[in-house]
């Protein structure tokens, strides 16, 4: 069963329909959390008893710091798939991973000076925490960086596959670091023995924004693959279908009755107005 | 309302921290979004000179 369910996600069309149909339903999650979670965790918090109001940057730094991290895992599954099976969907949604793997790390990164500088009195520190979350952000251009060197996508879907597979090492330094070594960071406050070490009322704003973060996570993905996806397949017949299909355009509308008429078919008929119009 | 932006002191590390956010978020969405309509196009392009190749 499970290989079944493999080889669909495998096949371009039936990753193209799904990832389609399933945008809005992350899309529209992620901005309702994310709303909800920022407007209690910034508006209805109780001030911390050492930090003020000023931890309430913990409420965008703690899910953009599990993103950053879950991300990278997802790009190198993805690569790891694409390099193994040969896959050109696992492929495309790796590549599509980076932008936004960079993006979160910006954001942990950014977030996490600005509560540094009045919490600990430092903008950075070369601590363990913050160094290896660092060395995952060049982790990230460099997978970039390697991609925009090749003009032939197959070429870089397998250098830059093996280089997220290797940066794979970061990740459990970057997770085990706060406990590993005496670093200035403070440990893991949500999973970890014993349950949350966080107050409730201050925990369930960062839960709401985690999970929208996911859902903000999954439909900008989903978006990216399917760019990724028709820039892989050449003159696919699905191609033809799937951009003449109603509601599949995004940000270029008008034009696909034409397209539907143009594509159906070599018997179909097809007027230079119509090409015109293309 | 003004208590809530002074943010018991921290509002100058709160709000550029919030706003950094919702910068790079949203433009994650514009470029998801450009990178697909440009993927559309040139795929649609694509279609026609083979559509024509085949006539």
């Amino acid at each position: 069963m499970a290989w079944v369910w493999f080889h669909r996600f495998g096949s371009a069309p039936y990753f193209y329909r799904v990832a389609r149909r399933l945008t809005p339903w992350f899309a529209w999650p992620a901005l309702v959390l994310c709303l909800a979670g920022l407007v209690w965790g910034l508006g209805f918090t109780p001030p911390d008893a050492h930090q003020g109001y000023g931890f309430r940057i913990l409420y965008i730094h703690v899910p953009a710091a599990w993103l950053s991290v879950q991300v990278y895992v997802v790009m190198a599954v993805a690569a790891a798939v694409g390099l193994i099976w040969r896959m050109k969907v696992a492929h495309a949604v790796a590549a599509s991973c980076a932008t936004l793997g960079a993006s979160f790390t910006v954001i942990t990164l950014g977030t996490g000076m600005l509560w540094g500088k009045p919490m600990w009195g430092t903008y950075w520190a070369w601590d363990p925490r913050l160094t290896s979350e660092l060395l995952l952000l060049f982790i990230y251009l460099g997978y970039i960086g390697l991609r925009s060197g090749f003009d032939d996508t197959a070429r870089a879907d397998r250098a830059s596959a093996v280089l997220a597979i290797v940066g794979v090492v970061d990740v459990p330094i970057i997770n085990y670091s706060v406990v590993w070594w005496n670093s200035l960071h403070q440990g893991p406050s949500i999973i970890r023995a014993g349950g949350p070490a966080i107050a409730e009322p201050m925990l369930i704003p960062v839960l709401l924004m985690i999970v929208g973060f996911y859902c903000y996570f999954a439909a900008v993905l989903l978006t990216r693959a399917r760019g990724e996806i028709l820039r892989r397949e050449r003159n696919a017949q699905w191609i033809a279908d799937e951009l003449a299909a109603p509601g599949s355009s995004v940000g270029s509308g008008g034009g696909s009755g034409a397209i539907a008429g143009t594509f159906q078919g070599a018997t179909a008929p097809h007027s230079p107005a119509e090409h015109g119009r293309i | 309302m003004t208590q809530f932006l002074r943010m018991g002191g921290y509002a100058v590390y709160v709000w550029p921290a919030v706003a950094l956010t919702l910068i790079v978020l949203s433009l994650n969405i514009v470029w998801a979004r450009r990178a697909l309509a440009l993927a559309q196009r040139d795929a649609r392009r694509r279609l026609v000179i083979g559509r024509r190749e085949a006539v």
